[in-house]
């Protein structure tokens, strides 16, 4: 019997650190450098394959920019599983603002969120600001996993993904199956299957 | 900020955020501005500790009603018609990607001293208790004489014409007594006075059909709801609007409104900056509403609206417990001119902790008391643990914006539904675009499944 779960995983830190570019090496394995800010894909999935038959799929949320004015709506927050917070290893400012961000998640999202601090453009090592050490021991005070990556060569990128996606059914409430989530009662109404059915309509003239 | 835009909209209300999300998709550079550090403006959705902000500035909320995250309270009382304009919206941008919705449990309608289920189809109406025997056989009449009407098929219109006949001669033509002309006016048809009664019969007819259709979607009542509040409503347009190059700041009080010489609007003035634009959007609130002393008067008031928050420990009385529902008292049943609106939400809808029941009670004001006018709801409800009440200007503009690039959108208005929002949505496209507001598919590349 094969098992598949279904996290959301939103995505946080400074602009221009590459949270896109990170989910775009991750879901499709690709690489811009002259990537401008998000536009236009803001909802991207992937699905990962554990032993034992289980798959995790990510519903993966980018910011899509409301982050630069302090506008992320709590919507964006709202039954979020895990968030990956990213920060640039030759931006120390960054990692500051990585701190912000886990405050923030602390503060409101779920408790039982899994959040990961993951230190980008490994590639630029020559440039380094922030050293592993100093970023390992915040995330271990924090409880917080852990990882450097390059989105550009790839490096570590597969690993921070799978390090969650393993650690995820384990930790997390039961994740939604196609209907509500926490709510007793009665299952949520699907608007897209509805709207369908117009032939109940007796103007359907 | 010395980039130039397209379009400011001021205002994250849920008017703003669709013209936004739309506007933005449609290619247009969109800066989003709220003087608020929430989204939603008139009609987000509270926590506890905001509530308590605006209503009892200084007190802090009581640790009995729970935790704070757990609240989602609407300023705004409205349910979304399952097969209204806003489900279109919702559906063709997919913005239903980010929300989760639920069916309201129940439709009732006040009668005599008593609350009962409105009946929506001729089988309901023959069991229902609003009627007697004669009646019932009139009203089946009446419903199958709806539900058969085919504009293209005379056979079907029993010597009625809907657009010449009026709502009058309708119900004279079956012989339905008042009360169930109270019923079918107010609770199906969601007028809140009777004006409609002299006008030609299309107009009441179509919201009777959107009524039943709604109804028929999902069973329970035609209404649905978004989890965790209304507020969720603009946050997903903002998103939309964000996703599409949408630059959106919260926390901006908005200084100025800049024009030039002729009126001309040029820019809007925040913290010291001017940033410009060609065209701004905004709600009546950041165009003088309620000053007395603003140069130039863009918005007047229409009339008041009274809202009481309820909390309550129990679902309302009479309606089987329902986990949330809609009562309408008609105007003709407390001798008002406007109806009394309760609509009510609890838990299962993740806007209050277990057991607290959210009503909120709601009419155009009529008088100098207004408390006293929504009495009869209030009484509905059983023991208040604790009640917020508000009374707001119902403001519309005073220009239609094509002179001066100057687009004001309308106060939320007393209807128990959305569609007056997305009819203003509509009008303002139109005015700001040139052009019909038609819906598109999002482009497939949005969405990228790997």
């Amino acid at each position: 019997m094969s098992k598949q779960f279904q996290f959301k995983l939103v995505l946080l830190g400074e602009s221009a650190v590459g949270k896109s570019s990170l989910v775009l090496r991750f879901v499709k394995d690709q690489f811009d450098d002259y990537r401008e800010s998000t536009i236009g894909a803001a909802f991207l999935t992937q699905t990962v394959t554990l032993e034992h038959n289980t798959s995790v799929k990510f519903e993966i949320w980018d910011t899509a920019g409301q982050e630069r004015y302090k506008s992320l709506a709590p919507m964006y927050y709202r039954n979020a599983n895990c968030a990956v917070v990213v920060y640039d290893i030759t931006q120390p400012a960054s990692l500051e603002k990585a701190r912000t961000w886990i405050r923030e998640l602390q503060r409101q999202a779920d408790p039982s969120i899994v959040i990961a601090l993951c230190g980008n453009k490994g590639d630029l090592e020559a440039r380094r600001q922030v050293s592993q050490e100093e970023a390992k021991k915040y995330a271990d005070e924090e409880g917080l996993m852990w990882g450097e990556t390059s989105a550009k060569s790839g490096d570590g990128v597969s690993d921070i993904f799978m390090a969650i996606a393993k650690k995820l059914p384990l930790t997390a409430p039961p994740p939604r199956a196609g209907a509500s989530r926490n709510t007793p009662g009665r299952p949520a109404v699907d608007l897209n299957k509805q709207a369908a059915g117009d032939s109940n309509d007796p103007c359907a003239c | 900020m010395d980039e130039e835009y397209d379009v400011i909209v001021l205002g994250t209300g849920l008017t703003e955020c669709i013209l936004s999300g739309l506007l933005s998709v449609e290619g247009k550079k969109v800066l989003h501005m709220d003087r608020n550090d929430y989204y939603g403006g008139d009609s987000a959705s509270l926590n506890l500790t905001q509530l308590y902000r605006k209503f009892r500035e200084g007190k802090e909320p009581p640790a009995e009603l729970g935790r704070d995250r757990d609240y989602a309270v609407d300023l705004i009382p409205k349910f979304i018609i399952a097969s209204g304009e806003l489900t279109k919206i919702l559906v063709h941008t997919e913005v239903t990607r980010y929300l989760e919705f639920k069916q309201i449990a129940g439709s009732f309608v006040y009668r005599d001293g008593k609350i009962s289920k409105v009946p929506s189809t001729e089988m309901e109406a023959v069991r229902s208790p609003l009627m007697g025997l004669f009646e019932k056989r009139r009203a089946k009449k009446f419903f199958e004489f709806l539900q058969n009407w085919k504009d293209e098929d005379p056979a079907t219109h029993e010597g009625i014409n809907l657009d010449k006949d009026t709502m009058k001669a309708v119900y004279e033509k079956f012989g339905l007594e008042p009360g169930t002309q109270d019923f079918v006016g107010h609770a199906m048809a969601l007028y809140l006075d009777d004006d409609y009664i002299t006008k030609p019969a299309r107009a009441t007819y179509d919201r009777i059909i959107l009524y039943t259709s709604s109804m028929a979607r999902y069973g329970k009542s035609p209404y649905i709801y978004p989890l965790y509040g209304l507020g969720e409503l603009p946050q997903s347009f903002a998103r939309l609007s964000a996703i599409y190059g949408g630059t959106y700041m919260l926390d901006k009080p908005v200084d100025a409104i800049v024009t030039d010489a002729d009126g001309k609007f040029v820019g809007v003035t925040s913290g010291g900056e001017t940033v410009k634009a060609k065209q701004v959007i905004g709600d009546p609130s950041y165009f003088g509403a309620g000053k007395a002393d603003a140069d130039k008067v863009r918005v007047v008031e229409e009339g008041k609206v009274i809202r009481a928050i309820c909390f309550l420990k129990h679902p309302i009385p009479g309606t089987e417990d329902s986990d949330s529902c809609q009562i309408i008292i008609p105007q003709n049943q407390v001798n008002r001119r406007n109806d009394i609106y309760v609509a009510m939400i609890s838990s299962t809808h993740n806007v209050c902790a277990k057991d607290i029941y959210v009503a909120i009670v709601s009419t155009i004001v009529e008088t100098d008391k207004p408390e006293l006018e929504i009495a009869p709801g209030l009484q509905l409800l059983g023991p208040i643990h604790d009640k917020f009440v508000s009374i707001s200007s119902l403001y519309t503009p005073t220009s239609d914006g094509k002179s001066d690039n100057i687009f004001i959108t309308r106060t939320y208005d007393a209807t128990s539904h959305f569609e007056t929002v997305v009819e203003d949505v509509q009008d303002v496209w139109k005015r700001v675009v040139g052009s019909d507001l038609v819906l598109k598919k999002r482009e497939a590349e949005a969405n990228i499944e790997a």
